[in-house]
């Protein structure tokens, strides 16, 4: 029977393909006794053989399609699989209480997991705690005869269908057999949405019903621009939905042709797009979609993607290569943003009630300098490579940017006094992501270079809602003339001190926001790479005067929805 | 019996890949490995026994082999401690 069910729509355009369910099987079983010890430990012994079976396939396939240091914690599980000790503790177990393979096998893990989880001074040996459940799940699966899902094997084309994908989930997925997400999970922020858009395949979240809707090896179409996933859909259905998605590859297409053109409005107002990245990797997707700068490198990852603190010389290549690969046009670096929802394995920080009002970002940096100062002697010495601007995140007061600046004018003295080159004009920002910092925005702007909105976390904080919570996800209203507000203050305090405003939140390619911001007047539109010429395309058929009317309305609704529905009304008219 | 002493370099002391080393360069051998550390002896054969001892920086341990090939493993395990910047 076919059935639609409707969720968020994460990532443009349509798949359609068999589904896929990473999804844990039942794992449960029950406490037996047993008589035959010796068929028991044999149980155990063909449950690690097939375990290391499925592992050396997993690394090997791991090795190919996402290269050797991706697949290292693949050896570490073959390793521990492999380890004497273990498979004898179990089976003295299974031996000495007469008990069947999996009740010993749990035993003797859970004893090694709290022991690791205990190491609180050690966060590596923490994480090991992870890579013993792990494989106990996989033990387990063979003792219980089911199947765990291994995405890495996945070698025909595929939609994955999973509650939420964690960031190793998506690491073993291989891109050329997955054609779409649907996820129960999740907001068009989210990691998987984010994934989804930087893979350019298309995605639906936040279903809540896509695992226990869509049975395994089901059709299922992924209609990533309306957010509908249709299981089993009839012939009739999906030829019409090929239709759709060659329409959109087909306007993408024309897209592409704006490539190498400058972004300008139709009565001629130059603005800039460009493109939000986490790693140099992103750097092909930015430059295959003519980004005309960098508006947001996240380095979070280069400490989330470590398993130590990363060194002066491991960010200063990550930040040459950009720098390098931009050929001169203009990249924006934010400060490492760790905290929230993001931590760090080697650097434990303390379990806090509220982690977003928490110790996070700028906070941690202007706490533990060590860690800051290497941070900017490697992107001032990568300066010299390029065009750099560096933002702080999370800025709330005058103090914070003054302190922040003190460090980096520091760093850059002693660079100087060491005879290092790097370039004398680097501009140095801030995010606009806090209400304070917008709301203060003319003093700021007499002492920054730059700002830049972050509208995901702007939003988060002015409306009081966590964006990770389900039930608060209605209040994430972009358009909410409260949130324009705030962004037309902190566009008309810049320009008047004659300095530059970025937006580089979801709301910089999103086609509702994009003709209000162009209309507040706004200079750089920063997004998703694949986003940039869908953008462009917008921006090309808007004039300045008639957004700035439809912007002066909007600010005076009332509603969200009031201004989606004004700036619709205005944008298809046409 | 060959034995032998070293003092532990790395920042991170002895576990993650490092350990997943010792333990893949000892099971190469036929002869019995230990590492004794803090009065604790476990076998270098065995990752979950070397990583429950949390071998820190700063730390002194003893490898010890027993068994026909005791001289080529404890120069094999010495070179896998030098070539990851476990021990100088």
């Amino acid at each position: 029977m076919t059935k639609k069910i409707s969720g968020i729509a994460a990532s443009n355009g349509v798949a359609i393909a068999k589904a896929y369910k990473l999804v844990d099987p039942d794992l449960s079983f029950a406490k037996t006794s047993i008589t035959d010890v010796d068929a028991e430990k044999g149980r155990l012994t063909a449950a690690f053989d097939a375990s290391k079976a499925d592992l050396t396939k997993i690394k090997a396939k791991a090795v190919e399609n996402l290269g050797a240091e991706e697949a290292e914690v693949f050896e570490a599980h073959l390793t521990i699989l492999s380890d004497p000790e273990l498979v004898g503790a179990i089976q003295q177990q299974i031996e000495k209480d007469q008990v069947n393979a999996e009740t010993a096998l749990s035993d003797v893990t859970d004893g090694y997991i709290a022991m690791f989880e205990a190491m609180t001074d050690n966060a590596y040996m923490q994480e090991r705690a992870a890579d013993i459940r792990d494989i106990t799940k996989r033990v387990l699966s063979h003792l219980l005869n089911v199947t765990l899902p291994n995405p890495a094997l996945i070698d025909e084309e595929v939609v994955i269908i999973a509650k939420d994908l964690t960031p190793s989930d998506t690491a073993q997925l291989d891109r050329k057999f997955v054609k779409g997400f649907v996820t129960d999970l999740g907001g068009r922020t989210s990691h998987s949405s984010i994934m989804a858009r930087t893979l350019e395949i298309p995605a639906v979240v936040g279903t809540e019903v896509a695992t226990t809707d869509i049975a395994e090896d089901e059709l299922v179409i992924v209609d990533g621009l309306n957010g509908h996933a249709i299981i089993a859909p009839d012939d009739a259905t999906v030829a019409e939905y090929k239709q759709i998605g060659d329409d959109y590859l087909a306007q993408k297409a024309e897209w592409a042709r704006l490539k190498d053109e400058p972004t300008t409005s139709a009565d001629g107002v130059k603005f800039m797009t460009g493109a939000n990245i986490g790693t140099p990797k992103d750097l092909p997707a930015v430059l295959e979609n003519g980004a005309e700068g960098i508006g947001l490198y996240r380095t979070e990852f280069l400490y989330m993607d470590s398993s130590e603190m990363p060194s002066e010389e491991d960010q200063f290549e990550a930040y040459k290569t950009v720098l390098e690969g931009m050929k001169g046009k203009p990249v924006t670096v934010r400060t490492m943003d760790i905290g929230g929802d993001k931590k760090l394995p080697y650097m434990p920080l303390p379990e806090e009630e509220n982690p977003f009002l928490g110790y996070r970002a700028i906070r941690i940096s202007l706490d533990k300098t060590d860690m800051f100062k290497t941070q900017l002697r490697a992107l001032v010495r990568a300066s010299a490579f390029g065009t750099l601007w560096i933002m702080f995140p999370m800025v709330a007061t005058l103090p914070e940017f003054r302190a922040a600046k003190e460090v980096f004018e520091t760093v850059k003295a002693e660079l100087k006094s060491e005879g290092v080159a790097f370039d004398d004009n680097i501009k140095l920002g801030i995010m606009i992501e806090i209400p304070s910092a917008a709301i203060l925005a003319d003093k700021f702007a007499k002492e920054v270079d730059f700002f830049s909105i972050g509208t995901n976390d702007l939003i988060q904080y002015t409306m009081a809602a966590d964006r990770g919570n389900e039930k608060v996800a209605y209040l994430y209203q972009p358009y909410s003339p409260s949130i324009l507000r705030l962004i037309k203050r902190t566009i008309d305090c810049a320009h008047k001190e004659g300095k530059f405003v970025a937006v580089c939140g979801e709301m910089g390619g999103d086609p509702i926001a994009v003709p209000l911001l162009v209309g507040l007047g706004l200079d750089e539109f920063s997004m998703s790479a694949t986003s940039i010429l869908q953008a462009r395309s917008l921006i090309k058929n808007l004039s300045t005067t008639d957004m700035q009317a439809l912007a002066e309305k909007a600010l005076d609704l009332d509603t969200n929805d009031e201004v989606a529905e004004l700036v619709k009304a205005a944008t298809t008219n046409k | 019996m060959e034995s032998r002493n070293f003092h532990i370099v790395a920042e991170s002391g002895i576990h993650a890949r490092p350990a997943t080393l010792l333990v893949q360069t000892a099971s190469k051998f036929s002869a019995d490995v230990t590492l004794a550390y803090e009065g604790k002896d476990v076998n270098l054969k065995s990752i979950m026994g070397v990583m429950s001892l949390g071998v820190g920086q700063g730390s002194d341990v003893v490898i010890s082999a027993n068994g026909s090939d005791e001289a080529d493993a404890i120069a094999a395990i010495e070179d896998t401690m030098k070539k990851e910047g476990l021990s100088d």
